[in-house]
């Protein structure tokens, strides 16, 4: 079965997709699910948690206002909540129960809007799907709602889409990849969403092209290419060449208005080197290898759309699907999450990588910023 | 105090109703992960192998709870899916997955606890249908219905639902009159208290699950005569005991107050037909140990939360008849330490309350604090106070010993504050953590 796991973990849900893309932005999230859930995100899916405070609620659900289909008591508590702490927006979303009982997360979100009189978002998870599907419709719902058209474009600005700590464990990560755009003549307009406000977002259309760095960043890429005409990159700088080819597609896009999907790119056949993770990060750092000799190939068990990753590139979602297709390819390198090592072929190397949205904080201290050289600095001491 | 709130987070205890301080709302949850949760209660059960059966969202905090006790062997999940509630095999999926992980482990366990989710309940899952067609087919291996259902937590808290279900895998043995039971613990009560020292001085031999180190130990706990409980979480669990295998019980609450303390012990000598021991001496250290911590902390405040003991507001008015300075106390309701309570707030009003949840706590912790020493990992944490006593649910601590224990505990931490952070996001007090690696 498809659904059957021996032993490897999960990847963050949905809801912790939401709370992870808005942490930033000074909203109030407030997740419809029981008492004492709210942890899970709080401990094992935001790094931020400890440090710096957002204002992401649980409703505290019940069996008995579960079954009566008291939507009133979240409802009332959503708005009790705002007017003691004054956010810059709600957003509001579910977890397994309020879809068994058929909330209508939309409707709660219209009435806690003309109550509250702070502009409310629903947001349409229900715990049992990936953060990327969480994260990608929170960010596309920011860009719709505060990204106001340009009055004037800024060229070589970039918007950089699709940053949240699930696939930046290493929170130095956005950090070098700004730098890195600094240092290849590009401006950053707006970081979705770390480290900018909500106005700095506002301004996202003044780009002439996006960097979409991880799935969850893809929505609103494409968002901002229907309705502004910004074309978007998709890709990691990982790797001085595949950095340097990352940064050309940046140019070509500004420059033609198309669109590129350069973590795709794989050099080389018979791959020998397998990833597994999140289709764009693992694209590029497969990318990032063939150009350095290695070809290497990606199990990206999370959604993805097809045009990021590789031909010979594999969708293998659950457990044993994983572990078949490691065991057809015959990998002797595979990179991958530490909590992988479980389900490897018996002769393949692991090297360790591990991936927030995966293990959570258990190998914290060992998240890797990979961006442009420091990738191979890292591939030579990990092979050492 | 944040009385300008829709919601004050806080209330002083003159003003307080005693079945519940705070109007509920929404909650937040700190940065404190020292309580137990029903992944690190399973694992107490030897040789067993635990299954989870529930959404992504829910999977996701067992399954790192595993992996941070460095447990992930013992433990597998079957995801739920929007269809298997309406596709007609909702059961069948939970029978044949665990079919299918059973298959795939070397080493077959003595027991799963099978755990559904609040959506199996709600969609009318035949439970018992599920474990009766896996013993069926697994007859050598007990299956135990177990519950991740947070949502029904006001019909029963999850921990006692737990603690009650890791109980179901006994069968009834012969009566042993020279054995006993701790029930509902998930860490040894320590040797030194009282407690065991009357048990193991009667020549009994004292059961406990955290004592058992396989799953014949664990299945000789149904031998017991008695069943000693002093959690309340435990009632659950020895109601069931007493139902299904006979076992009394004698409840014999976690108390602070000497006299409450020597009631338990006659109440428990009386049960088990034994003298009642002299408990001078103890009474005696314990009232030294307190007077000795007093000395050194001074007036400085305390704070104490209802994750430290199962009875705050006792503890509280033990340490107040001391001449302590408690100052606040961070819980919920008063449940059964309502008798202190009331005490506490004809005899020492201006203490202040605190919810442990309330959205206006989001930054409590930040807020300015005089030097303050905390009694627990709440009031660490809102209060931001590197001195603080670290252990939750009473730690094992139990009776005169205890008190002289969490005295000589608070001495300590006056002395030597704490790597709060570190501590605090430790997830299961007392378990292995990836995170010391």
């Amino acid at each position: 079965m498809r659904q059957v796991t021996r032993i490897i973990p999960c990847y963050a849900a949905d809801t912790s997709g939401v709370c992870s893309a808005l942490y930033e932005l000074g909203g109030m999230i407030a997740v419809h699910d029981a008492s004492g859930v709210n942890s899970t995100y709080a401990t094992h899916d935001e790094p931020r948690w400890e440090q710096n405070h957002a204002m992401i609620y649980v409703s505290g659900l019940t069996e008995l206002d579960a079954i009566l289909g008291n939507d009133e008591k979240y409802i009332a508590d959503v708005v009790s909540a705002a007017a003691d702490q004054n956010p810059a927006f709600l957003a509001v979303c579910g977890s397994p129960m309020p879809m068994m009982i058929g909330v209508d997360f939309d409707a709660v979100a219209a009435e806690i809007e003309q109550r509250s009189g702070i502009r409310t978002f629903a947001l349409h998870t229900n715990g049992m799907h990936s953060y990327i599907e969480g994260a990608a419709e929170a960010l596309l719902a920011i860009a719709e709602e505060y990204v106001q058209p340009a009055s004037q474009k800024i060229r070589n600005g970039v918007n950089i889409l699709g940053a949240t700590p699930l696939d930046s464990g290493n929170m130095q990560q956005i950090q070098s990849i700004r730098a890195w755009l600094a240092e290849n003549g590009f401006s950053v307009v707006s970081c979705f969403a770390m480290g900018d406000d909500l106005q700095t977002l506002g301004r996202a259309a003044e780009a002439a092209v996006s960097l979409v760095i991880s799935q969850t960043g893809l929505a609103a890429a494409q968002y901002f290419s229907q309705r502004f005409g910004i074309p978007y990159v998709c890709g990691v700088p990982v790797g001085l060449q595949f950095s340097a080819q990352l940064a050309d597609a940046l140019r070509c896009a500004a420059d033609t208005g198309e669109s590129a999907y350069p973590c795709a790119f794989r050099s080389g056949s018979g791959a020998k080197t397998v990833l597994i993770g999140e289709s764009i990060s693992a694209g590029s750092l497969a990318a990032a290898l063939g150009m350095d000799g290695t070809p290497a190939s990606v199990i990206c068990p999370l959604p993805h759309d097809e045009k990021s990753l590789g031909a010979a590139d594999s969708g293998a979602a659950s457990e044993q699907d994983i572990a078949d297709v490691l065991a057809q390819m015959q990998p002797e390198t595979v990179i991958a999450d530490p909590l992988y090592r479980f389900i490897l072929p018996e002769n393949a190397r692991l090297i360790e990588l591990p991936h927030y949205a995966f293990s959570g904080r258990c190998f914290e201290t060992k998240m890797p910023d990979l961006t442009a050289g420091r990738f191979g600095t890292w591939l030579r001491e990990v092979q050492a | 105090m944040n009385m300008q709130y829709e919601k004050p987070a806080s209330v002083r205890i003159s003003e307080a109703d005693p079945n519940g301080f705070f109007v509920s709302g929404l909650e937040y949850s700190p940065p404190v992960r020292g309580m137990w949760n029903i992944v690190h209660m399973g694992m107490l059960v030897p040789e067993a192998h635990q299954i989870y059966c529930c959404a992504q969202g829910c999977l996701r905090g067992v399954i790192l709870t595993a992996a941070e006790m460095n447990t992930m062997e013992r433990l597998s999940w079957i995801s739920l899916t929007e269809e298997d509630m309406f596709n007609g095999t909702l059961e069948e999926s939970i029978v044949e997955g665990t079919c299918e992980i059973l298959e795939k482990l070397t080493d077959k366990p003595k027991m799963v606890p099978l755990f559904l989710s609040c959506m199996h309940l709600f969609a009318g899952c035949d439970f018992e249908g599920v474990i009766s067609d896996l013993s069926a087919r697994y007859p050598d291996i007990t299956f135990v219905d177990c519950y991740m259902t947070p949502t029904m937590r006001t019909t029963i808290s999850p921990v006692a639902q737990c603690s009650r279900q890791l109980y179901m895998g006994l069968q009834p043995l012969p009566r042993n009159e020279n054995s006993v039971n701790i029930i509902g613990c998930d860490r040894p009560t320590d040797p030194q208290s009282e407690l065991v020292k009357i048990i193991r001085g009667a020549g009994l031999t004292l059961r406990d699950l955290p004592l058992c180190e396989s799953y014949d130990d664990y299945l000789q706990m149904a031998e017991s005569k008695l069943n000693i409980l002093y959690l309340p979480t435990a009632h659950a669990a020895a109601d069931a005991l007493e139902e299904r295998l006979g076992i009394p019980q004698i409840y014999v609450p976690a108390h602070f107050l000497f006299d409450r303390i020597t009631e338990n012990y006659r109440r428990l000598c009386e049960a088990l037909a034994i003298p009642c021991p002299d408990f001078t001496d103890a009474c005696a250290a314990a009232d030294r140990a307190l007077r000795e911590t007093k000395s050194v902390i001074g007036d400085m405040p305390l704070a104490i939360d209802y994750t430290a003991v199962t009875r705050p507001f006792e503890l509280a008015q033990l340490l107040c008849e001391y001449g302590f300075d408690v100052r606040y106390i961070i819980a919920e309701a008063a449940g059964e330490d309502s008798e202190s309570f009331l005490w506490l707030r004809e005899n020492r009003p201006e203490i202040v309350l605190f919810s442990p949840t309330n959205v206006n706590m989001l930054h409590q912790d930040s807020q300015p604090h005089e030097p303050m020493l905390a009694i627990g990992q709440k009031a660490a944490y809102y209060f931001a106070t590197d001195r603080f006593v670290n252990f939750v649910v009473n730690g094992g601590y139990y009776g005169f010993a205890g008190v002289q224990q969490i005295a000589e505990l608070m001495t300590d931490a006056f002395r030597h504050p704490k790597n709060r952070r570190a501590l605090l996001r430790h997830k299961g007090f007392g378990c292995d953590s990836c995170l010391l690696a």
